[in-house]
């Protein structure tokens, strides 16, 4: 038996956030989009509406939701604008670590206090001279007496420029690679943290990305989030429960671009009709709809595995859905900038900026080359 | 105070409306329902009266076949304490006034809220006969309510046309019906809408109410409106365009 | 039949959308008497409702009619209905408000807001839009009185002069439980946006609240009502009242001028009626266009501040 219907809680979710996306996002992603400010008011609301922190169990007066909800909610966020849908969204990142790894009393101490108010935490694993390969990363920790004392700098942080949390990987011993890890929680107010300038970025412009450095920065033994060495497992564990939600961001602003260009093709008219009666234009929409059936597809069976904890299929499932989900919007946003020609290629319609926002997915957690040494990895492997 | 809001499930403003083959209504086969806007206005209405008065419950009341519960949904789900349901399938308004006045007398409602039409039919009728009925004064297109702390009295802004408004003074019980603009309705959270699976809907039909429908209108002949034809756009330089356009407007169409 | 007609007034004056409904009466042969519910000089109102062509004028007379109460109405009109033997019961766009406890009353039904009625063998008939516009149905009534409202603007308000002999008559208004403490704002010196014959209106490419001083500019210049677009009032460049479309008013005057509004289905249901639609767009390709009699491609900061110039050599 299968089964791929919602419930109708997930359905009133999807309800619930596509309402806040059409009346309170689209009217003014355009701005945001320009002037590149960090939408402090909209976060608050999606954290009112209970859109973040999903997974927070329930005893501590959270949700105590699964990734297909993260998921749902991110399909809607992305129609809207990705740029807020990321910066939404990274507390799960920030949080999943201590969610999946800490002791009751560290959940209790790191992750309850987001239910009381709208804060952030970053996830900093990602370095100047570590990107891709996450297990080289440089950043060192140190123990000393009660503390560890961390040095280094991370690069790409979203949020950082406005979390309360750091949840930062740092290495022991870089001669130990992968297995030298670290995952600690740092305040973003400890001594020696300092921020980058925002970077001008090309796409996802709401959201905020810098780079944070540590300088002998010291937090108590208790903030060490699993075991010594266990950081870069933390780390990859992390970022199976977070891929499929970025995923379905992807999905959301593919689906946005293909709705934008279905109604720009029924109005736009040459040769005395509407370029919807042209079955090179009627194909393009074809293939998007279809491309964005199965990115939506995999990110629900993705979410779906890791919510049945069969972890070890999810983690190849992940990866499907997200090599698969960023490159497919990418190619529906630029054929929707095609379909709206000369326009599409202006600030006038929406639709460059979706083509210059899915870039990105295509690049962060992830790229879709790291996605496919994943996936072809399980297929090589004896 | 129990505030009862009185709420219609309607097609969804985006809808294209279809009219059926024997044309006695539209086609509903692909239609999205939602909360008629102008009640849910009502529902926030109602949650910022109680949490004003910091007492009393907020009930939701429709009347409508079975999938109009998922309007009372939506309603508990924005923090409704409670929800009644009137399954029946009529298009009398007046039938549903008077169920919504039985609801009302049964449970001891206070005060009723409404939208002041729904978004369907746009006739404004049934919170206005329901007042009628339980002889309650009511005021509809208002903007804005204030109760007084105990409840009894109440005071509202009625637009009246266009740009002025009346500052009327009723006392509960009343049935109040509002207008665009009285508030920015919350969105269902998360919270609520899990929240919303645990509280109870009361089921009603029309002979618990004793009622049975014997409508007073015959709705027939249902038609689109003739399609406009796309009339002509004007060229050249845009002031010489202008002056054109009020020729025309004064010669052609005579309408200035 | 015995048809009646409930007057509407506002600062003496009759409100046109009543001559209207006695009006049409006329011309389809029928004779109306109406009611003029009030206290004070009254004479400018049943003096318009004679030339209007209603062979019978009923005033009902009570000092707590000076102002319009919905209680009040339903009340005095019912008492003095109740036994007239009334077979048909009109009344104009305030009707909507007062009418359904009126109705209520009576224990009928009532039709509001019908852009056109008509007698046949001694039967009515009303036709309403519903969906605001997007579709329209007819009406019958099954139990007497036939109760209804008339759209302002959509017939002629041209009677043939009739007697329109005055009857004074002591009202019963009952208990108003309703008492206007305030009047916050005077529509005085505003064009009614239903009752408009020329709507100019912004959408959100207005930009501003401050902006929409170019439509009000222009709409001086003709008495035109200033309308909105859901869009930009949502996005507070204007006040509810001004909304054009499903969750706002349906107009249906001779001109409607659309200036940056797209064209949404929303808004369009709410102004389809009128009799000349003008677009003026940016977006060449704004379904605006599909509907507007005639269209400017033009940045709207560029035409308005032209068309009030040129209305204005118009009026001299």
């Amino acid at each position: 038996m299968i089964g791929f219907a919602l419930t109708d809680d997930q359905l009133a979710l999807a309800e619930m956030v596509r309402k806040f996306v059409d009346n309170d996002i689209i009217p003014v992603a355009a701005k945001y989009d320009e002037s590149g400010e960090f939408p402090h008011e909209l976060i608050k609301k999606a954290w009112e509406l209970g859109l973040m922190n999903l997974a927070i169990p329930q005893n501590l007066g959270g949700l105590g939701l699964g990734v297909l909800e993260d998921v749902i909610i991110n399909e809607e966020l992305g129609a809207g604008c990705l740029g807020m849908t990321t910066s939404i969204s990274v507390n799960n990142l920030g949080l999943y670590p201590i969610l999946l790894n800490g002791t009751d009393k560290q959940i209790e101490q790191f992750v309850a206090p987001f239910l009381k108010s709208p804060i952030l935490a970053s996830f900093c694993l990602t370095e100047p001279g570590s990107g891709s390969d996450a297990g080289s990363l440089s950043t060192h920790a140190k123990e000393d007496g009660d503390h560890w004392v961390i040095n280094g700098s991370k690069m790409w942080i979203t949020n950082a420029g406005f979390a309360n949390q750091f949840t930062v990987f740092a290495t022991v011993n870089r001669e130990l690679k992968a297995r030298g890890i670290v995952c600690l929680v740092v305040p973003a107010d400890a001594k020696g943290v300092s921020l980058g300038k925002p970077e001008n970025k090309m796409g996802q412009r709401a959201s905020d990305t810098r780079a944070i450095t540590f300088d002998n920065v010291r937090v108590p033994k208790s903030h060490l989030i699993g075991k010594v060495g266990e950081g870069f497992r933390i780390a990859l564990t992390t970022l199976d429960h977070t891929r499929p939600p970025i995923a379905a961001g992807a999905v959301g602003a593919a689906r946005a671009a293909m709705n934008y260009a279905i109604k720009y093709a029924k109005e736009r008219k040459q040769f005395n009709q509407p370029i919807a009666n042209f079955q090179g234009i009627q194909f393009m929409l074809a293939d998007m709809a279809t491309s964005i059936e199965a990115g939506r597809l995999m990110c629900h069976k993705a979410a779906w595995l890791l919510d049945q904890e069969r972890h070890a299929e999810a983690n190849l499932m992940s990866a499907h859905a997200k090599r698969f989900s960023a490159d497919m919007a990418m190619q529906v946003a630029t054929d929707a900038v095609q379909i709206f020609g000369g326009y599409g290629y202006t600030k006038e319609y929406p639709v460059e900026k979706i083509m210059r926002d899915v870039k990105l997915v295509q690049i962060y957690e992830g790229t879709s080359q790291v996605q496919r040494i994943v996936i072809s990895r399980a297929l090589l492997k004896d | 105070m129990n505030i009862f809001v009185c709420i219609k499930q309607v097609p969804d403003t985006e809808t294209k409306i279809r009219i059926k083959g024997d044309k006695s209504g539209i086609e509903t086969n692909d239609v999205k329902w939602i909360v008629s806007p102008y009640d849910e206005f009502a529902i926030e209405e109602a949650l910022r009266a109680k949490a004003f008065l910091k007492t009393g419950t907020v009930t939701v009341v429709t009347v409508g076949p079975d999938r109009a519960v998922e309007a009372l949904r939506t309603g508990l789900a924005m923090g409704a304490d409670t929800a009644v349901h009137v399954r029946w399938e009529t298009s009398c308004n007046v039938s549903i006034a008077k169920a919504v006045a039985e609801v009302v007398k049964k449970e001891n409602g206070s005060v009723i809220f409404s939208g002041k039409q729904a978004i369907d039919d746009d006739q404004g009728v049934v919170f206005a006969y329901t007042a009628e009925l339980l002889n309650w004064p009511s005021t509809s297109t208002v903007s804005k309510v204030e109760f007084g702390t105990d409840g009894k009295s109440v005071t509202v802004e009625k637009e009246v046309d266009g740009s002025a408004r009346h500052k009327i003074a009723m006392n509960t019980p009343c049935v109040i019906a509002m207008t665009k603009g009285i508030n920015a309705p919350r969105y269902a959270s998360l919270p609520g809408i899990m929240a919303a699976k645990k509280k109870t809907v009361k089921v009603y039909s029309p002979s618990d109410l004793g009622l049975s429908d014997s409508p007073l209108l015959k709705d027939f002949d249902y038609e689109l409106p003739p399609e406009r034809k796309a009339g002509i756009k004007l060229s050249g330089e845009i002031p010489a365009q202008v002056a054109e356009l009020v020729k025309r407007l004064r010669e052609e169409a005579k309408v200035i | 039949m015995k048809v009646f007609v409930v007057a509407e007034h506002k600062d003496g004056k009759l409100k046109r959308v009543s001559a209207e409904v006695v009006a049409e009466f006329g011309r389809q042969g029928q004779e109306v008497t109406a009611l003029v519910l009030g206290s004070g000089d009254l004479n400018a109102i049943t003096g318009d409702l004679a030339k209007a062509g209603a062979s019978k004028i009923i005033v009902l007379e009570h000092a707590d009619l000076k102002d319009y109460s919905t209680e009040g109405y339903a009340n005095a009109a019912h008492a003095y209905l109740s036994s007239q033997g009334a077979e048909v019961i009109a009344s104009g766009g305030q009707g909507k408000d007062f009418m359904p406890r009126l109705a209520a009353k009576f224990g009928v039904g009532v039709a509001n807001d019908c852009t056109s009625f008509g007698l046949a063998s001694g039967k009515l008939t009303v036709r309403r839009p519903v969906f605001a516009g997007k579709c329209s149905k007819s009406v019958e009534f099954l139990k007497s009185p036939a109760m209804f409202t008339l759209r302002p603007n959509v017939v002629s308000s041209e009677g043939k002069t009739a007697a329109g002999t005055v009857e004074r008559v002591a009202a019963t208004p009952g208990a108003i439980r309703t008492k206007v403490a305030e009047v916050i704002a005077s529509a005085a010196k505003k064009v009614e946006l239903t009752e408009a014959d020329i709507i100019i209106s912004g959408g959100r490419s207005l930009k501003s609240a401050d902006n929409f001083k170019i439509l009000h500019e222009c709409a001086a210049v003709v008495g035109a009502a200033v309308g909105a677009s859901r869009a930009a009032v949502d996005a507070g460049y204007a006040p509810h009242a001004m909304q054009v479309g499903q969750t706002g008013k349906t107009v249906s005057p001779k001109l409607y001028i659309a200036c940056g509004i797209s064209g949404a289905i929303q808004h369009l249901a709410g102004m389809r009626t009128s009799k000349v639609i003008v677009a003026i767009n940016k977006d060449a390709e704004a379904p605006i266009f599909q509907k507007a009699d005639y269209g400017i491609v033009g940045d709207l900061f560029e035409v308005v501040p032209l068309l009030t110039a040129e209305l204005k050599k118009l009026k001299g």
